[in-house]
C-alpha cells in the first residue's frame, strides 16, 4: 500500500463526511426555518403539483435564467447539463457490473466532458469581460470556476493526453466504498483530479454551491399561489395571532 | 432638496444597459424619521450606542424567521443574470443599484457573522465588517430598492431582493434609522386609520363632496356611504383615492359600478386605508397591525363581501397576506373571492352582462397599460395563474376602442415599477424617482409615437402619484395616467335600462 493510496483515501473520506455533514446541517436548517407569509414569484402555480412541474422546469431547462440573459444560460446550462452526463459516466468506476444505461452514455459523457470545460471557460470569460460581472465578481466567484475547470482538465488529460489505469482506478473506486482499500496508480494527473473533487466535496455546503439545494427551498419558486382559499400561517405568526386574541 | 436643476436622463429608442458609475447615488438618502417618529412605532429615537452589534443580532433573529432570507442569503452564485433588470440601475448606473450588489451590501456582513468561510477567509469570499461606512451604504441604496421583485423573476433561484431590503431596513429600523417617509405614514395610519391622516369628518366631507360633484356630472344620486351597517361589500382603498387627482376618478368609477350593479356597499372610515407600508419596511407586527383595522372595520360593519381599490403593494398585501395575519375570514359570504379585487368585482359583473358601456366616451384616448409591479408580480386576480394580466386588460377592452400594450418585455411580469414603489414616493428621493422611471418611460415613448398612446392606465395609487410627477420631467403631459377605474366611469351607462 503506498502512501498516496492512505492520504488519497482518507482525503476523500474526509472531504465526504465533511460535505455531507455540512449539507445535511444547511438542509435541516432550511426546512426548519419557517417561511411565515406566502411570496411566490407570480403568476405562480395554484397547485402543489404545479409547483413541481415549475421547479422542475427550473432545474433542469434553467427556465428563468433563459429569460434573463442567453449567454449566461447557455454557458451555465451546458456546464450543468455535461456535469450531469459527466458524474453518470463516472459511475462505471463504483458499479460491478456497470449498469447498462452507464455503458450506453459513455460516449456522451466524454463529449460532455468538453463541453463541460467550455461552458466553465464561457462563464469565466464573462466575469472579466462585462463590466458589470466583473464588478460583482468575488475571489472565490473566480476560484470557483478555476477548481471545477482543474477538475474538467485533469480528468479529461487522462482521457487524451495521459492515460492511467483506469481498472486499478476502478478497483480502488469499490475499495473505498467496501473499505478494503486496494492500491491507486501512481499519477500525477489523476491525483490532481483527485486532489480537486475532494476539495470541492469539503466545501460545497460552505460556499456558493449551497445553490443547488437552496433552489428548491427558495419561497419565490417552491410556493403555490393560493393565499387566499389557504390560510398559511408559521408557528411564530401563530404565536402572535394568540397574543392578540 | 434636488427639485430644481434635477432633469430627466434622455430618453433612448431602444434600451440601453449604462456604463457603471461607481458611487453614483451614495449621497441619495431619504430623510431619516424623527425621534417621535421613530418612537411612536417603538423603534429607537436615534442610532443606537451599541447599534453594531444590535444590528448583527437582529440580523440572526430574522434569519431564524425567514426562510427566505436564509436561502437567499446563502444561494446566490454571483451569475450577474439581474444585473440589468432593476430600473434604479438603468435610470442611475449606479452598480449598487444592481440587485446582486444590493443583496451584497447585506451578505457580506452575514458571511462574515454567520459564515465559516466568512469568519475565516473575509477577503476570499467577499465578507465584510458592518463598518459606519457599510452602514451608510445600507440606507442608502436599500431605501433605494422599491421592492418591486423584477430581479426575483429572471434569477435562477427566485432569489428576491426585496425580501433583503425589507430584512435590512428592518434591521435599521431597529438600531434607529428609519425613513422619514415610511414610518411617519405608518404612525398616520395607527393614529388616524389612513396615510393622509385625514380624520372620519373631513374624510365624510370630501366623501359628500365627491357625492356632489357626481350629481353633477350625471344627474344621478350616486352615493359614496361610509360607515354604514349592513352594507353588503366594505370597499378598502388607498386614501389617496379620495383626493388626489387622478385617483379620485377611478373612486367615482367604482361607485358607478356599485351604483349600476345596485350593489351596496361602504367605506369605513376606521380602516381608510388600504396601503399597508409595514410590508415596505419588512415588518410583520406592523404589517398586521395596519391589516387589523380592516378586520376590525368587516366586523363591526356586518359586511358579507371585502374588495380592495386600486393600489399595487395593497393588493399584494391584501391577496398575499390579510388570510395569514388577520384571517380567516370564514364569517364572509364564500361565493366570492376574500379579498376581492375591484377589477375582479367589475369584470365579473361585466361577464354577467350586469353592466354596458358606452365605448365612444374613451374615444378620445389610445390606451395603454402600466402593470404594477406588486400586483404583477405578488399577486393574482380570478382563478387563473395571469388573470392579474387579463382582467384589467379585458376591463380596459370593454370599455375603450383603443388599446396597444408595451413592448413585451416591460409588461406583464416584466412590468418595469414606475419609479415610486416601496417607500420611495418621497421629494427627498426625486432624483431616484425621476432616474427610475426611464425604463418605462422609453416604452411609453416607443407607443406615444407608434401608436398615439396618449392614456396610460394602471391599478396603482403610488403609481399614479409618481407618473404625474415624473411625466413632465420626460416631456409627457401628466394628465396622460390615470386609473382603469377612471376609464370605467367614463364609459358606464347608468340609470335606468
Ligand atoms: S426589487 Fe426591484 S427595485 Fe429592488 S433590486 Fe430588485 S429590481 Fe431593483
Ligand atoms: S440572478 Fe440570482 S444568482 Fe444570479 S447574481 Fe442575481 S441574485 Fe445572484
Amino acid at each position: 500500500m503506498t502512501t498516496a493510496t492512505v492520504v488519497f483515501a482518507l482525503l476523500l473520506y474526509a472531504a465526504a463526511l465533511l460535505g455531507a455533514a455540512g449539507l445535511a446541517w444547511r438542509i435541516r436548517d432550511y426546512a426548519r426555518t419557517p417561511a411565515p407569509l406566502k411570496i411566490p414569484t407570480t403568476p405562480a402555480p395554484t397547485s402543489t403539483g404545479g409547483v413541481v412541474l415549475r421547479m422542475l422546469r427550473e432545474v433542469t431547462l434553467f427556465e428563468s435564467l433563459f429569460k434573463a440573459n442567453l449567454w449566461i444560460w447557455l454557458f451555465g446550462w451546458m456546464f450543468h447539463v455535461s456535469l450531469a452526463l459527466v458524474l453518470a459516466r463516472h459511475l462505471r468506476y463504483f458499479t460491478e457490473p456497470v449498469w447498462f444505461w452507464v455503458v450506453w452514455i459513455q460516449p456522451f459523457g466524454l463529449y460532455a466532458g468538453l463541453a463541460m470545460a467550455a461552458g466553465l471557460a464561457g462563464l469565466w470569460a464573462r466575469r472579466f469581460l462585462v463590466e458589470r460581472i466583473r464588478y460583482i465578481s468575488t475571489p472565490s466567484d473566480h476560484l470557483m470556476l478555476a477548481l471545477l475547470l482543474g477538475i474538467a482538465l485533469s480528468g479529461l488529460s487522462m482521457k487524451f493526453l495521459d492515460h492511467t489505469d483506469i481498472i486499478a482506478v476502478k478497483a480502488y473506486a469499490l475499495g473505498l466504498i467496501f473499505f478494503d482499500w486496494q492500491p491507486l496508480p501512481a499519477h500525477l494527473g489523476l491525483y490532481v483530479h483527485l486532489f480537486l473533487v475532494a476539495l470541492l466535496m469539503g466545501i460545497f455546503p460552505y460556499s456558493k454551491l449551497l445553490h443547488a439545494p437552496g433552489v428548491f427551498f427558495s419561497p419565490g419558486r417552491n410556493q403555490a399561489d393560493n393565499p387566499r382559499e389557504r390560510r398559511h400561517l408559521a408557528p411564530w405568526a401563530a404565536e402572535l395571532d394568540k397574543a392578540k386574541l | 432638496m434636488a427639485t430644481t436643476q434635477l432633469s430627466a436622463p434622455p430618453l433612448k429608442p431602444y434600451p440601453v444597459i449604462p456604463i457603471l458609475e461607481v458611487g453614483a447615488m451614495a449621497g441619495t438618502k431619504s430623510f431619516p424619521a424623527n425621534a417621535q417618529i421613530q418612537q411612536a412605532l417603538g423603534f429607537p429615537g436615534e442610532l443606537v450606542e451599541d447599534w453594531h452589534d444590535k444590528a448583527i443580532a437582529k440580523l440572526g433573529e430574522l434569519l431564524g424567521k425567514y426562510r427566505s432570507l436564509k436561502v437567499y442569503l446563502d444561494a446566490c452564485v454571483h451569475c450577474g443574470a439581474c444585473t440589468d433588470k432593476c430600473h434604479y440601475f438603468l435610470g442611475t448606473g449606479d452598480p449598487k443599484n444592481m440587485p446582486v450588489a444590493r443583496q451584497d451590501l447585506l451578505r457580506k456582513v452575514y458571511r462574515r457573522h454567520f459564515t465559516w468561510s466568512g469568519k475565516l477567509f473575509p477577503k476570499l469570499v467577499g465578507a465584510e465588517d458592518l463598518t459606519k461606512e457599510v452602514l451608510d451604504d445600507w440606507y442608502s441604496y436599500f431605501n433605494q430598492c422599491s421592492e418591486c421583485r423584477r430581479c426575483s423573476v429572471y434569477c435562477p433561484y427566485g432569489i428576491d431582493t426585496a425580501e433583503i431590503t425589507m430584512a435590512a431596513r428592518e434591521v435599521m429600523d431597529s438600531i434607529g434609522l428609519g425613513t422619514k417617509y415610511t414610518n411617519e405614514i405608518i404612525g398616520k395610519v395607527h393614529r388616524v386609520g389612513n396615510n393622509l391622516g385625514l380624520p372620519g369628518p373631513a374624510l365624510q366631507d370630501t366623501l359628500s363632496s365627491i357625492e356632489e360633484d357626481l350629481k353633477e356630472e350625471t344627474g344621478l344620486d350616486i352615493r359614496l356611504p361610509v360607515n354604514e351597517k349592513g352594507a353588503e361589500v366594505l370597499l378598502v382603498t388607498p386614501s389617496a383615492d379620495f383626493f388626489a387627482e387622478p385617483h379620485v376618478y377611478s373612486l367615482m368609477g367604482y361607485a358607478k359600478v356599485f351604483h349600476a350593479a345596485g350593489i351596496s356597499w361602504t367605506l369605513s372610515t376606521h380602516a381608510s386605508e388600504a396601503a399597508n407600508f409595514g410590508m415596505f419596511i419588512g415588518n410583520y407586527a406592523q404589517m398586521q397591525k395596519i391589516a387589523t383595522r380592516v378586520r376590525e372595520s368587516v366586523l363591526d360593519l356586518g359586511a358579507k363581501r371585502l374588495v380592495v381599490g386600486e393600489c399595487g403593494h395593497a393588493w399584494r398585501a391584501a391577496y398575499s397576506f390579510w388570510n395569514t395575519l388577520i384571517g380567516p375570514f370564514d364569517f364572509l359570504d364564500p361565493n366570492y373571492p376574500v379579498p376581492q379585487h375591484i377589477c375582479e368585482l367589475t369584470y365579473d359583473l361585466i361577464q354577467r352582462g350586469a353592466l354596458s358601456f358606452d365605448k365612444g366616451a374613451n374615444d378620445k384616448y389610445v390606451v395603454t397599460f402600466h402593470d404594477s409591479c406588486n400586483v404583477a408580480r405578488a399577486s393574482r386576480m380570478g382563478s387563473l395563474p395571469g388573470g392579474q394580466f387579463e382582467i384589467p386588460r379585458a376591463i380596459i377592452r370593454a370599455v375603450a376602442h383603443k388599446f396597444v400594450d408595451m413592448n413585451p418585455e416591460t409588461i406583464r411580469e416584466k412590468t418595469f415599477c414606475c419609479g415610486g414603489g416601496g417607500g420611495i414616493l418621497t421629494d427627498d428621493l426625486l432624483e431616484v424617482r425621476v432616474k427610475g422611471a426611464l425604463p418605462r418611460m422609453e416604452a411609453l415613448q416607443a407607443v406615444v409615437e407608434s401608436d398615439g398612446v396618449n392614456f396610460m392606465a394602471t391599478i396603482c395609487a403610488i403609481c399614479k402619484a409618481q407618473f404625474s410627477k415624473v411625466l413632465p420631467y420626460y416631456k409627457f403631459n401628466m394628465g396622460m395616467v390615470g386609473g382603469v377605474h377612471q376609464l370605467v366611469g367614463n364609459a358606464i351607462r347608468l340609470g335606468p335600462k
